[in-house]
């Protein structure tokens, strides 16, 4: 994957860790936006969140402190404590779009009360619901994830 | 020394590095936009609230109404009302004082929004008991509201544990649980909540001063709505 230029070999560290860098942020950037805007729909909105929300929110809202810190002091191998936190959030999430779609009947779940699971609450341009967005968003983060740990492997320090 | 390469590089070991400077500014960023977004909704759904209001007069001037205060009172005060709802509990104190600031001037017209379990049970309790007398209606609201805790524990709600409270502010509890099932009081129960659909109520307490929502919930919100409405010179 790397093609070390004969004779500079640190130029080439320095680039490979720049883009696991980039990486690394733009991750940050789509776990931090998602934390917000699921913050924006409950607390702005006055959307009730449901249990299985909860459940997604949980592997969710950590995901920004664990990336910012390995942003600050550079250090790839945060990817090794979020990346099992994204995968279990894409579990949830791929499990309440199959209930919203009515894939998985309703009374299986737990969400026996408050807010049922698999009311349509939002939809924006057609179909694009909640549970959508944030399977979405676990996907991207489980997919980035995966990619900065491939690359990181091929630096010199982690 | 690759393991000190991207600390050697970086220009100021005092002050944040570019990176670190890149991620504040992000940070402050998404903050930015959070905010932003959240005042822009709250602005459009505020008119949209103020919008429906005007365009639901109606709802605003249902007969039989609780209420206290002078019928042509200057001042309009309808609270949408759960008795399970301890942000209504905690205003109460707060209303009763507006009520007391504004004697003569106010009306206030309680509507019930039964979102609790065993809301309605004592909804129609309460209701029961204003057909024997007003003053003893608010005097059983007040008892109702200070024994909030015991009888509307969320989850396990005991609305029943109601009459235990109000023997004691003169309530004959017999013919209050007999009158309680009368059709009267359900289809007004019924018109409340239509409204609370037309109006758009979404929690408790909603609180509309002369048929317009409040700009800013809370009770400072509300008194200061109150002042500036009987202050208000009648065209």
């Amino acid at each position: 994957m790397l093609h070390p230029l004969p004779g500079d070999p640190g130029a080439t560290d320095q680039t490979a860790a720049a883009r696991v860098w980039s990486l690394l942020f733009l991750c940050w950037v789509l776990a931090s936006a998602s934390t917000l805007g699921s913050l924006f729909f409950s607390m702005v909105m006055g959307r009730e969140p449901c249990v299985l929300c909860w459940y997604q929110r949980i592997f969710m809202f950590p995901l920004p402190l664990i990336l910012g810190m390995g942003l600050l002091r550079f250090d790839p191998r945060c990817v090794r404590y979020a990346l099992p936190l994204a995968i279990a959030g894409t579990g949830f999430a791929l499990y309440h779009c199959l209930l919203y779609m009515g894939v998985i009947p309703e009374r299986m779940t737990a969400c026996t009360q408050g807010v049922s699971c698999a009311d349509v609450d939002v939809e924006l341009a057609g179909f694009v619901t909640i549970p959508l967005l944030s399977l979405a968003a676990f996907v991207a983060i489980v997919g980035l994830l995966v990619a900065i740990h491939r690359k990181s492997r091929a630096l010199p320090d982690a | 020394m690759n393991k000190q390469s991207t600390r050697k590089h970086s220009p100021a070991r005092k002050g944040l590095t570019r990176r670190q400077a890149l991620v504040a500014i992000t940070v402050f960023a998404l903050l930015g936009v959070f905010a932003l977004g959240a005042w822009f909704y709250d602005t459009r759904a505020k008119e949209a609230a103020a919008q429906r209001a005007s365009e639901t007069r109606d709802a605003f001037s249902r007969p039989g109404m609780p209420s206290m205060g002078p019928l042509m009172a200057k001042v309009q005060i309808m609270e949408f009302f759960d008795p399970a709802c301890e942000s209504c509990r905690a205003f109460y104190p707060y209303v009763k004082d507006i009520m007391a600031k504004h004697e003569g001037s106010a009306r206030l017209s309680l509507r019930y929004a039964n979102f609790h379990d065993g809301s309605e049970y004592v909804s129609k309790a309460l209701e029961a008991i204003r057909l024997q007398g007003l003053d003893l209606y608010w005097r059983a609201v007040e008892a109702v509201l200070a024994a909030q805790p015991v009888w509307a524990d969320h989850g396990r709600s005991q609305p029943e544990r109601i009459w235990e409270f109000l023997p004691r502010v003169g309530v004959d509890v017999e013919r209050a649980k007999r009158d309680m099932n009368d059709p009267d009081i359900a289809a007004r129960l019924k018109q409340d909540a239509e409204d609370i659909v037309a109006l758009g109520v979404r929690q408790t307490p909603t609180f509309f001063v002369n048929g317009k929502p409040l700009r800013n919930f809370g009770p400072d919100g509300l008194a200061a709505q109150v002042a500036e409405e009987a202050g208000r010179t009648i065209r």
